[in-house]
Parts: structure tokens; C-alpha cells; sequence
């Protein structure tokens, strides 16, 4: 409308300025909102920070919306521009570039700035604060640069999650704290004491009552000097004690500050029409640094702004928030909420696990929990503190609640701390939303989007509330909500024979492509691999047969059958790392040499000089069989354990499978091949084999199950091969062994493959697929296509005029 | 656009690229993807703007790629991002006989 001014002004682009324009939008869609972003990148998710000190992932993966976000929801976002005056009479703002900007009424979303002490030493290289993407990849520049040893000032959450995060590039880490005790703020004595030795197991030391003094110099750190006289050496420091909320805007235009911004219940400063929202808000005394009282803040601070539009009165409050935290390090469960004491506590601990559960009642009311080696239940007993439940007798209620899962809790329980998401709104996505798999139900509530430790609650409560377990591989096409069973029985009922004969008469895989690989394994399965191939509905390793790489090269692993290999096979291998001047040659942990970096024009002539099969490392296939020396050599042997490996191997060899399938046999139980955290794994043990499947030794570790133990080598083949078939046939694309035995029951896979009848026509139709196999390899000689392994390049392209009538 | 800069390069025959999929060449010094999707022919610029990742390599559909190395998927028509992240740049392809044309577009585009 002209000559009236209706814009809100959120000032800082954290988790708390993008909150707001979130719950803003809800409220009213027309109301007109600049977003002014003082860092060089849209809103994004701070918390996640820790994880990519680990990994090292793109910081451009952390953005909380997408560009379109903005757009669509009709944001104007401003990135990298400060304000940096504002003249709160005339209701103008400056900005740093002297551009400036008319509102009608304000939000500070300031933030705050790391805490860095005024210390000899604090301003040379080498020492950093940990709070934005730029810091986070100098640590870890830094610690994978091969110093010898990092200190970390502070033992808090955030220094242990830095600390962690310096460990994991393989750098020696010290934790220097202050006090007695780490995270003194959140956790009593019991749990603390039990915290660093969890830490020394994962490589970070900490030192105690260190107060440190100086940085030594000169040029860049070197070490830390501490009030007592000694000294630690480090050549990378991250300083981790506090922070300051940012308050300088607001204290420049007169609004009351004391360590924050004072904020009133409905989060309005002491300026009309100026409110303040997240770690630069000080609400009734507190300042929070944590997130999830930030989705709370936010959501009071649009209510108010829209009542005031309306000509209303505030009608939302914020009365507070119970902070609660988990520590973001893998390898320590630790959830803790409210206060770390009261005039009743039930303790269980143990020492011997680490573990301590602790429960703190005051006045007979819940008031805080701590949870360290073992949270289950932590999801109740965070809620449980949160409403100040009442409670009798805490040690039957700490025992209730490890035996309750996410799905027993109320609606109003928060699920998702990072964005404020309850249980209540996970169940409506599924039962008003339409949504049936978790995945959905993340996308879009975005429970589960920030540090992640919530997913495996999402995962259960949205399997009770879609009814059943079989969640997140539920369809196989969720564009078109289509189940692998419901595409299997239409392939086989219409004869057809190819991923576009599927997408044909059903319209799976052309929307968004993601599910053609599972539809080409699909298809060939069911048709016992007398399908029609068609390579564009593979992902590139199964176009090209490698394995590709970060830099768009290709990894080559020959089949080495149990492992074994010979004098002339490892001379051809030599010859073409030469040739091919390959960059890396390397022993895999698969019992198998790797050929790395190699150019995808250079594959059919490096397959063709080095004459082996293909080990299939890059499909979704039948992989290695790792094997001891067993009885051939070993004096414990008690069966021959490369004999059965390379006979597995090759009676399985070129089978795909819905994920990879990793084998192992071991000659005794001391299981030198590892068979028993396999796929599918045997082990000879005195009178005959055990036969096992479903192990892992990857992301997760899972003891695989007994199948049965069998007297000879030729039974155990025949199970483990039966077993290899019920997996092809049932499991969904990409679920390994792991998940898929627990899915079905172990009992359900042995009634079937035990069953002789049963397991007679598995292993008849594995016969079948197996004699429809051929080494892909061969396409050397072969290729499916002039350019199956290259670009245009060759072509001389010519420059040439526009088109006919090419006025583009 | 209507200008004369906007040239097209014979890029490549019609026969180059097997149905469903793409390929790399360097066009003017820019390394184009090229795709033969089910819903036509589309050019992108070849590398991801996450790592670098080969476009090219991609699995296609009739509308969109997945880069191989990490699933961030694009727009064939705009270039545009369907996941998260940046968007890359789109070309004009047009197919005359068994030739395909592309006309590259302005050097830089980027999202927001
Ligand atoms: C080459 C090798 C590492 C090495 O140098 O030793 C390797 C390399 C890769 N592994 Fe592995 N794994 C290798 C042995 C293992 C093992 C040990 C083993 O096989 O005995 C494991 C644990 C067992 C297991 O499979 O679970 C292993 C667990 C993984 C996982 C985690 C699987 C899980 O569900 O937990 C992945 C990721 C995935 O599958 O999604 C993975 C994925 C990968 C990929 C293919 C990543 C990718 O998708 O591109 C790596 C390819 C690197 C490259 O540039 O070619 N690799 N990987 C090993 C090849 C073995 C071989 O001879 O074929
Ligand atoms: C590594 C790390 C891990 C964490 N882990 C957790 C966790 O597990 N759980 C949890 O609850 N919390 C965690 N936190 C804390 C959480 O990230 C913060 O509480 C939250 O991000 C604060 O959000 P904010 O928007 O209030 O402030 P900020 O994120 O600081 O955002 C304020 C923004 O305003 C901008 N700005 C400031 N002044 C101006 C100006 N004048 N003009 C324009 N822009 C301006 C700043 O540049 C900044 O981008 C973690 C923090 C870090 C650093
Ligand atoms: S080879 Fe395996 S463990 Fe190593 S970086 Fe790749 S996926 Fe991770
Ligand atoms: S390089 Fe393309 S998604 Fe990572």
C-alpha cells in the first residue's frame, strides 16, 4: 500500500533470525520482511558445525532452506551486509554498504560472538574460536596438517565436541579446563568423573584445573603457560569458554541491555515496535545458547508482531525454556536436561560400562536428568522434565522409562531439539500429511535435520504411527508410492522386461530418477537376469564397471578368489600400474589389491592387459569371500577354509544382490577372516561348519546369527548359497544382511531355508540367474555402446553459426 | 537473448550418446554435459557445483540429473537445484538432422 510502510526487519541471519521469519510466515503471508545477514552465506545450520569438523563435508550442506525458499515465500534475503545505524525515529536502517532500508518495526536476531579471553598470546595464528564455517575448516586444516598436538581451552559441550573433531583427523588433543569437573553447567560430579575416561578412550586427554596464562608465541602458537608455572605444548589452540550475546546494535539505539538484550514475555525490548529474539536475548535474567528455546522465542515473537499488526495486544508468552543438551560426539551417549540436582535423586551407575542415569526431584516434581552410556528412555525423561511431571518414586521411574520408547510419549514431548519439533507434529504428518515413510515425515516437519541424534526416535514413532515396522524402504518409488512387492508382482504378471517396460506401464523412474538402480535390480531378479538391460537405469559403476572416485576416476579390483592370489597374477597387476602410470596401488581391507585413480577411457585396456575377472567392488553384487589359511597351513585348522571361500565365491560370482554381500570363512573360531561379522560368514569348529549370516563391521557392528552348524564343507555351501537367494529375493534395495534378518526374524529366514522343499527351489532359481551371469569385465571387447567409456572429446567440436532460423 | 555472440557448436552426432544418458565436451574452453533424456536434449555445465562432481556421469530422467558423488539433482531445462545447494548452468541445445547444437549462455550464473 503507498505511503505506509509494513516492513519487518529481522536483523542477523542465524537459526534465530531465520526462525522468525519462519513463524512469521505462517501467521501472515503478506507481510513484508527483509532478512539482513551480516555473514557471507544464507542462514544456515550452526549446530551441525561439530559434524563437519569431523568429516569435513561442504559447509554449503548446512543451509537451513534453499535459495527458492526465499523466493517462494517471498523473503527478501540481504547476504553479507551489516546494519550499522538505526535511526529508530524516522524507522530507517544503514547498512554497511550506505544502502538503507525503511521498516516499520524490528527483530534483533544479533546472535553472539565467542567468548575469547584478553590473554598475552590470544591474537596469533594458530588459535581459533569455534562458531562459524570459517573457523571450522582452519581447525581442521590445521589438525590434519601433521602438528603434533592440539589444546582445547575449555570443557564444555562445545570443547568437547572441537576436541572430538581435532582427534578424528588423527591429531594428539589436550582439553584444558578450569574447574574440577567437564561440563560442570549441565552435569553433577558422578556423571563428569565418568566422562573422561570415556573421552580418553576416543584420544582426547584433559587436564584439569588449568588456568591458562598466556599463549606462547612468537610468531603462531606453540603451547599454552598456565597460572601455576607449567606449560603444554600445542600447536593449534580452539578456545571454547562462552560466549558474549551481541548487544551492540541495540545498546547503540538505547535499548536496556544488561548481558544480553532484555527481552519481556512476549520477547519485546524496552523500544516500541523492536524486538530481540535468540542467543542475544536475555529473558527474565537468562541468557540461552542452546536452539531449542530459540524455536519457542520465535514462535512468540511472530505472534506478538502479528497482534500488534492487528492493533491487538500480545497474546503469546514466553515463559522460559528447560535447557537440554546431547553431546554431539560418537561414541558417548550423553543427554541431559534441567538441573543436575535436587532434594530427592535416584542414581544408577556403573562404573565398570560408564554408565549413570541419574533422576533429580524437587518438592516431588521432575526437575532434571542426566543420562550418560545408556539414554534409553531419554526422550520420556526429557519430557518428564520439561512439564515438571510428579513423581512417587524416581528409581521405578528411571527403570520405566529404559524399558518405553519414543512412541509411549505424549504428543506435546519435543522429538527434534534442533528444530523444535514435537512428537504430536510427527504423528499429524503421518495421519493429516499423507506422509508414510520416515524420510517424508522429515522432509516435512525437518525433525531430524539438524545434528541428527533424534532420527532413530523420528524412525519409531513414525513406524507406530503408519502401523508398521517396515518403514523407510516401504516403497521402493516414493514418487509414486509403489512397494517392491507391488512392482515385482506386475513384472511377473505382465511379463515385463525392462526398466522402461516398468516405467511404461506404471510411471515409476522418470519423475525423479533416484529409484532406477533399485528398479534395474528389480527386474533382473525377477526375471532370473533374462531381462532386457538397460545401462542408463544404472548408477555409472555399473556402466563402466569401477568404482567411482572423488575426482571422477575410476578404482579397479580384480577378483582374487578367497583372497589367494600368485606370482604371475601379481606381475600382470605390476606391469599395468606401470603402463597405466596408476597413482595408487593398495591392499584393501577385503583380502584384494586395488588399482586407484585410473582414467575411464583407461578401463577396458588396463581389464584387458591384466586378464582377471571383475571382483564387482563398485556394484550392489556378490563381493569378496575373505578367508584364513585355514587347514592348508594353519596348525589350529580344522577345515579348509580357502577351499570353501573360493568356492563360494565362484558359485556365487557375478550375482547382483540388493546391496553388497560380503562374505568370510574362517578355518577355526578363532575367526582370523572375521567371518562372523559378515554377510554371510562360515566357521569350521570341531565336527563340522557353523554357518552364519547378517553380521557387520561397518557403520554399525552386529554379531552376524547362527543359521545352523552342519557337518560338512558341502552342506555349509548349500545353506549359505539358499540363504544368499532368500536375501535376493527378499530383502528391499540397498538393506544389507544386518537389517534385513532383523526385519524378517530369524526364525521366519530358517523355517524357509532349512525347509528342503522350500530351499530346493531357491537354490534352483539361483542356478538359473547364476548361468545368465558373464564377466562385465568382457565388455572390454564388447561395449554396449561406441562410447560406454567415453566423453566427446575426440570430436574437434566446429564452430558454427546459430541453427536455421536460429534466433535462440 | 538475440545477439550475435550466441553461437552454436556442432557438438556432437545424435548417435554419441546412448538414450538416458550423458556426456562431456569442452565447448568454447567450458566443459559441457550433454543429455539425451527421455524428454529431450539438455546441456549443462559438466561439473557440479558442489564438488565437481561429472554431471555427465549422472543418472538421468526425463526432466533432472543426480550427480554420482553426492545425489544433489538438477533441473535438465534450468539448471535449477532440486535438492540443496547451488544451481548450475543450462544451455540451449537444439538437434538438426543428426547433429546437436549447443549455444552456451552467459559465462556466470549462479543461484542466490
Ligand atoms: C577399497 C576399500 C578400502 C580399502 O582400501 O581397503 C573400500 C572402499 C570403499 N568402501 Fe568400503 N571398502 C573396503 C572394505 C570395506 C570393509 C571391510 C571388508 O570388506 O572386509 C567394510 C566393512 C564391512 C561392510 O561392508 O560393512 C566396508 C564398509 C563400507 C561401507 C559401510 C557399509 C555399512 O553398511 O556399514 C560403505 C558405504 C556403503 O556401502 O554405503 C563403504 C563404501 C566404500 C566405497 C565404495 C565408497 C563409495 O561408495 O565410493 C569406497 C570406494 C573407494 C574408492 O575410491 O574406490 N564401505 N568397506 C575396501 C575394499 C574391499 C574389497 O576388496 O572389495
Ligand atoms: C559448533 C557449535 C555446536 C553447537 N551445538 C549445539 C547443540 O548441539 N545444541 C544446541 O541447542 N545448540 C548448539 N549450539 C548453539 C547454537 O548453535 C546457537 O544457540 C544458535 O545458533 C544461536 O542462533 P542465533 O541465531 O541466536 O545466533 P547466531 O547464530 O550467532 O546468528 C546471529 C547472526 O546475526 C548476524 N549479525 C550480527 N550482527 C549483525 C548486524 N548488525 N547486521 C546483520 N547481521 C548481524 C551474525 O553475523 C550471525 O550470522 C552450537 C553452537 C556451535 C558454534
Ligand atoms: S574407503 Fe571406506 S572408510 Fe575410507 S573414506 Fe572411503 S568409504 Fe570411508
Ligand atoms: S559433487 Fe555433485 S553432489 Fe557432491
Amino acid at each position: 500500500m503507498v505511503g505506509m510502510n509494513r516492513r519487518i526487519v529481522v536483523v542477523g541471519g542465524g537459526i534465530a533470525g531465520q526462525a522468525v521469519c519462519e513463524a512469521l510466515r505462517e501467521r501472515d503471508r503478506d507481510i513484508p520482511i527483509t532478512l539482513v545477514c551480516g555473514e557471507h552465506s544464507a542462514p544456515y545450520d550452526r549446530v551441525r558445525l561439530s559434524e563437519i569438523l569431523v568429516s569435513g563435508e561442504d559447509s554449503q550442506t548446512l543451509r537451513l532452506r534453499p535459495a527458492e525458499w526465499y523466493a517462494d515465500n517471498d523473503v527478501e534475503l540481504l547476504v553479507g551486509h551489516t546494519v550499522t545505524w538505526v535511526d529508530v525515529e524516522r524507522r530507517v536502517l544503514g547498512l554497511d554498504d550506505s544502502d538503507e532500508l525503511r521498516f516499520e518495526r524490528l527483530v534483533i536476531a544479533t546472535g553472539s560472538q565467542p567468548l575469547m579471553p584478553p590473554i598475552p598470546g590470544i591474537d596469533l595464528a594458530g588459535v581459533h574460536p569455534f562458531r562459524d564455517p570459517a573457523d571450522c575448516e582452519a581447525i581442521r586444516a590445521a589438525a590434519a596438517s601433521g602438528i603434533e598436538r592440539a589444546a582445547v581451552i575449555g570443557g564444555g559441550l562445545l570443547g568437547l565436541e572441537a576436541a572430538r573433531g581435532i582427534a578424528a583427523q588423527g591429531c594428539a588433543v589436550t582439553v584444558v579446563h578450569l574447574l574440577d569437573r567437564l561440563m560442570e553447567r549441565q552435569l553433577d560430579a558422578g556423571a563428569s568423573s565418568l566422562l573422561a575416561p570415556a573421552l580418553a578412550g576416543l584420544d582426547i586427554d584433559v587436564e584439569f584445573e588449568r588456568n591458562t596464562q598466556q599463549i606462547i608465541g612468537p610468531q603462531r602458537a606453540h603451547g599454552l603457560r598456565f597460572t601455576d608455572g607449567s606449560e603444554l605444548p600445542a600447536d593449534l589452540v580452539v578456545v571454547s569458554i562462552g560466549i558474549r550475546p551481541e548487544a551492540e546494535l541495540a545498546r547503540s539505539i538505547g535499548i536496556v541491555c544488561d548481558r544480553g538484550i532484555i527481552v519481556d514475555d512476549a520477547m519485546r525490548t524496552s523500544l516500541p515496535g523492536v524486538l530481540a529474539v535468540g542467543e542475544c536475548a536475555q529473558h527474565r535474567g537468562i541468557v540461552y545458547g542452546l536452539v531449542a528455546p530459540i524455536y519457542d522465542q520465535a514462535r512468540v515473537a511472530a505472534q506478538t508482531l502479528v497482534s500488534e499488526a492487528a492493533g491487538a495486544g500480545a497474546d503469546a508468552l514466553y515463559l522460559g525454556s528447560v535447557p537440554s543438551a546431547k553431546l554431539k560426539v560418537a561414541g558417548i551417549d550423553l543427554v541431559c536436561a534441567g538441573e543436575s540436582g535436587g532434594d530427592l535423586e535416584a542414581v544408577v551407575t556403573d562404573a565398570a560400562t560408564g554408565i549413570y542415569r541419574k533422576l533429580s526431584v524437587r518438592d516431588g516434581r521432575v526437575i532434571g536428568t542426566v543420562l550418560l552410556g545408556d539414554t534409553r528412555g531419554s526422550e520420556a525423561l526429557v519430557a518428564a522434565v520439561r512439564s515438571g511431571e510428579p513423581v512417587e518414586d524416581p528409581l521405578q521411574a528411571l527403570a520405566d522409562a529404559s524399558l518405553s520408547g519414543p512412541a509411549d510419549l505424549p504428543d506435546t514431548a519435543q522429538i527434534c531439539d534442533c528444530n523444535g519439533v514435537c512428537k504430536g507434529d510427527l504423528v499429524a504428518a503421518v495421519s493429516d500429511g499423507g506422509c508414510a515413510t520416515p524420510r517424508e515425515v522429515m522432509a516435512v516437519t525437518r525433525a531430524g535435520t539438524g545434528c541428527g541424534s533424534c532420527r532413530p526416535a523420528v524412525k519409531e514413532i513414525v513406524a507406530a504411527a503408519t502401523g508398521g515396522l517396515n518403514d523407510e524402504p516401504a516403497y521402493l518409488c516414493p514418487c509414486r508410492k509403489q512397494t517392491r512387492e507391488g512392482l515385482a508382482e506386475q513384472i511377473r504378471a505382465d511379463g515385463l522386461q525392462s526398466v522402461s517396460d516398468v516405467a511404461a506401464a506404471c510411471a515409476t523412474g522418470r519423475e525423479c530418477g533416484a529409484c532406477k538402480p533399485a528398479l534395474a535390480y528389480l527386474v533382473s531378479e525377477v526375471c532370473a537376469n533374462q531381462h532386457r538391460e538397460e545401462r542408463d537405469a544404472r548408477f555409472i559403476n555399473d556402466r563402466v564397471h569401477a568404482n567411482i572416485q572423488h575426482d571422477g576416476t575410476f578404482s579397479v579390483v580384480p577378483r582374487m578368489y578367497g583372497g589367494v592370489t600368485t606370482p604371475d597374477e601379481l606381475r600382470r597387476i605390476a606391469d599395468v600400474a606401470d603402463k597405466y602410470e596408476v597413482p595408487m596401488v593398495k591392499v584393501t581391507g577385503g583380502q584384494r589389491l586395488d588399482l586407484l585413480g585410473v582414467k575411464k577411457q583407461d578401463l577396458p585396456g588396463i581389464w584387458r592387459d591384466l586378464g582377471m575377472p571383475s571382483g564387482h567392488a563398485y556394484a550392489k553384487a556378490v563381493r569378496t569371500v575373505k578367508t584364513c589359511v585355514g587347514t592348508d597351513f594353519c596348525r589350529f585348522g580344522l577345515g579348509d577354509s580357502v577351499g570353501l571361500g573360493i568356492e563360494m565365491e565362484k558359485a556365487w560370482e557375478g550375482l547382483h544382490t540388493p546391496h553388497k554381500v560380503k562374505s568370510g570363512v574362517s578355518g577355526c573360531p578363532r575367526n582370523c577372516a572375521e567371518a562372523t561379522v559378515k554377510d554371510i560368514g562360515c566357521v569350521a569348529v570341531e565336527g563340522g561348519w557353523q554357518v552364519r549370516a547378517g553380521g557387520a563391521a561397518g557403520g554399525n557392528v552386529r554379531e552376524a546369527d547362527i543359521l545352523a552348524t552342519v557337518e560338512t564343507r558341502g552342506e555349509a555351501l548349500r545353506l549359505a548359497t539358499t540363504f544368499l537367494q532368500f536375501y535376493r529375493e527378499n530383502a528391499d534395495y540397498k538393506e544389507r544382511t544386518y537389517d534385513f534378518i532383523p526385519r524378517i526374524g530369524l526364525e521366519q529366514v530358517r523355517e524357509v531355508i532349512l525347509d528342503e522343499e522350500r530351499g530346493g527351489a531357491l537354490r534352483e532359481r539361483l542356478r538359473i540367474a547364476k548361468a545368465a551371469t558373464q564377466d562385465p569385465w568382457l565388455e572390454r571387447d564388447d561395449p554396449y555402446h561406441a562410447r560406454q567409456f567415453h566423453d566427446l572429446d575426440e570430436l574437434e567440436p566446429a564452430l558454427v553459426g546459430p541453427p536455421a532460423g536460429g534466433e535462440l | 537473448m538475440s545477439t550475435a555472440a550466441a553461437l552454436a557448436h556442432d557438438a556432437c552426432s545424435v548417435e554419441d550418446i546412448p538414450l538416458g544418458e550423458g556426456r562431456a565436451v569442452t565447448l568454447d574452453g567450458r566443459r559441457i554435459a550433454i543429455f539425451r533424456a527421455g524428454g529431450g536434449w539438455y546441456a549443462l555445465d559438466a561439473a557440479c557445483p558442489h564438488r565437481g562432481g561429472p554431471l555427465a556421469d549422472g543418472i538421468v530422467c526425463d526432466r533432472a540429473v543426480i550427480c554420482p558423488l553426492h545425489d544433489r539433482r538438477f533441473d535438465l531445462q534450468s539448471g535449477s537445484a532440486l535438492t540443496t545447494g547451488n544451481a548450475v548452468a543450462a544451455h540451449a541445445v537444439e538437434v538438426r538432422g543428426a547433429r546437436v547444437f549447443v549455444t552456451l549462455a552467459a559465462a556466470e550464473r549462479g543461484a542466490a
